[in-house]
């Protein structure tokens, strides 16, 4: 795995890598199938599944079955991958997850798009801030919080061999570029973007990059600050999180979703127990989504590399 | 149908009634009424209809049952000890702390159930899954799917239904248990469902109602189904709850009946002499 991070915009879209990545498993892996709930257009996967109704499923606007189906075709051999936006693939297809796939011990991934605030414009109710917190308490789960593009690729490559119900959330446009095309990662294994040894900020998603702007500001006074990518927010990589907890002994978490049940949360259970230090969060505040774009809502839910910086002066003082 | 066939599967229904009395005698409460009512379908199915291997259970040819209605679990439990899934004793152990038959059913835990279930819908559509799933892999099986009446209410299994049509899953026949009951009551003053069969038609499936607790109407029923392809098959039973025990069939509140030892060896005393009178005939 190589870093590139220059706090550019990536030219290729997440939306590009679903659309091209999985066509591509499916013509490889007899066993990979695709199930989508009428919203394969969204990711670019229309043209392929109507030329394959026997690779990619639609089921029609009717979630709860999709994920149902996804259980029995794990029952039959199969590894399916069903997709839908973040709020219909995590809370309305819940008791699915966790019993017809969790419980019934049928694997099965679950892409849920536009998580958080990259839900924008349609607004409040189709933004996802408690998806993580859900798939966490579901045993065995798997939870990622996809940073860029080449992480999306990679992890879309290996995610069917793992046990269990895997949650992907991941935006449809696109986010800063992190790491080189090809790039290779292993779940349960926190990425270090940036030394430093004053404190450290756990990041996951969209705000790896917030992260970043907030630690060059901070250098910029010298405060030296170390940013984690912590995409796999379960299984949560303990051993890199207490290692930077313990050297730099203040911790800043990152994150688009509800302080409650997310990267937060997993942080704080991680350290609790055995390296309690301060520690300080950017997540959202408990409360619900809203309409308007990206940018936007970031500042309104205090999702920035400025929020970043002030909770890492403010945990600096608890040190 | 011929008739020593009828004949061995209405004595492998006895016996499979018996069984499941028995067990849940050792438990002294449980969800009885709407095990009763599946009990000839589980005959003819697992007696005839179903391609089957108990030695080998998890053998991918085989025919399949999704018991949707999860609390019915101890009429297949006491079906597949009879077929030699697992042995007799493990019937005792019903619900039992550490047991391998839980309440509802649970495939990884007891040898022979196909699909976990439990909240109502849902094995509905890992049914529809399995079936489509078999036979994109190119297996000649078919998927049996048994449901509730009231768990009809739930929307889960009208998306399931729309997608069975939709994509003309042949391989997979749904029974309805319409024993007219549900937890509270009657289905018909909770929430009406009216012609079930016809439901099922304007869904597009390929529809029967018959006499559910008729070993030779479900055996017809199954035939007839298998003559028509193109469409999922529904096979609506007109049951009655706690089926084929008189004094359970006549208690109204019989979904989940707690009771003592000396009623439930009533029952089995009621249940053995039918069993004995049926053997003599």
């Amino acid at each position: 795995m190589k870093i590139v991070y220059d706090g550019s915009m990536d030219t290729v879209l997440f939306k590009d890598i679903l659309s091209t990545t999985i066509p591509e498993l499916l013509e490889n892996n007899p066993d990979i199938i695709y199930l989508d709930a009428d919203l394969m257009s969204c990711i670019g996967m229309y043209k392929y599944g109507m030329a394959h109704p026997d690779r990619a499923i639609n089921c029609g606007i009717a979630e709860a079955n999709m994920v149902g189906v996804a259980a029995g075709l794990a029952l039959a051999g199969f590894k399916p991958i069903a997709h839908s936006f973040g709020i219909f693939a995590s809370r309305r297809v819940y008791d699915q997850a966790f019993l017809s796939a969790g419980y019934g011990q049928n694997p099965i991934t679950l892409i849920g798009s536009d998580p958080g605030v990259t839900a924008a414009y349609n607004g409040g109710t189709h933004m996802p801030f408690e998806d993580m917190a859900l798939y966490r308490a579901l045993p065995g789960s798997t939870v990622l919080d996809i940073t860029d593009p080449a992480m999306l690729d990679n992890i879309l490559r290996q995610i069917s061999d793992r046990p269990g119900v895997k949650y992907i959330r991941v935006p449809r446009k696109t986010a800063a570029k992190v790491y080189k095309s090809g790039s290779e990662f292993e779940i349960g294994q926190a990425i270090p973007l940036r030394n430093g040894k004053d404190a450290v900020i756990f990041a996951c998603g969209i705000m790896v990059h917030e992260a970043m702007q907030a630690a060059k500001e901070l250098a910029q006074e010298g405060v030296d600050v170390a940013v984690v990518d912590c995409f796999t927010v379960k299984p949560l990589d303990e051993k890199t999180v207490k290692q930077y907890a313990k050297t730099t002994g203040a911790v800043v978490t990152a994150e688009n979703h509800n302080k409650f049940g997310g990267l937060f949360s997993a942080v704080s259970e991680a350290l609790a127990l055995s390296c309690p230090v301060p520690i300080e969060y950017v997540a959202v505040e408990d409360s619900f989504g809203e309409v308007g774009t990206q940018p936007y809502l970031q500042e309104r839910f205090g999702l920035t590399a400025k929020n970043i910086y002030k909770k890492v002066k403010k945990v600096l003082e608890r040190k | 149908m011929d008739a020593q066939l009828k004949r061995e599967l209405q004595d492998f229904a006895f016996r499979i009634r018996i069984a499941c009395v028995e067990e849940f005698k050792a438990l002294g409460f449980g969800h009885i009424g709407g095990s009763l009512s599946i009990v000839d379908t589980l005959a003819v199915l697992y007696g005839s209809t179903m391609k089957i291997d108990p030695k080998n259970p998890g053998w991918p040819e085989r025919d399949k049952f999704v018991c949707s209605k999860g609390h019915a679990g101890p009429a297949v439990y006491a079906t597949l000890a009879l077929k030699g899934y697992f042995p007799m004793d493990w019937l005792t152990t019903l619900n039992k702390g550490g047991t391998n038959l839980p309440s509802h059913c649970d495939k990884s835990k007891t040898p022979g159930i196909d699909a976990t279930t439990g909240s109502l819908g849902q094995g509905a559509s890992q049914a529809l899954g399995l079936a489509i799933g078999d036979a994109l892999k190119g297996r000649k099986n078919r998927v049996f799917l048994m449901t509730g009446d009231g768990e009809l209410n739930e929307g889960q299994i009208w998306e399931t239904a729309m997608l069975a049509s939709a994509r003309k899953v042949d391989n997979l026949i749904w029974f309805v248990d319409n024993n007219k009951k549900q937890l509270d009551g009657l289905v018909d003053e909770i929430m009406p469902l009216g012609d079930i069969g016809a439901k099922f038609s304007a869904f597009g499936f390929h529809a029967q109602t018959i006499p559910g607790n008729d070993i030779e109407a479900i055996y017809e029923a199954i035939e007839a189904a298998s003559n028509v392809a193109g469409k999922p098959h529904a096979i609506i039973l007109d049951t009655v709850k706690g089926s084929g025990v008189k004094a359970i069939e006549e208690t109204f509140d019989n979904h989940s009946i707690t009771a003592k030892a000396e009623v439930y060896d009533g029952w089995l005393e009621a249940l053995n002499s039918d069993y004995a009178a049926f053997k003599a005939l």
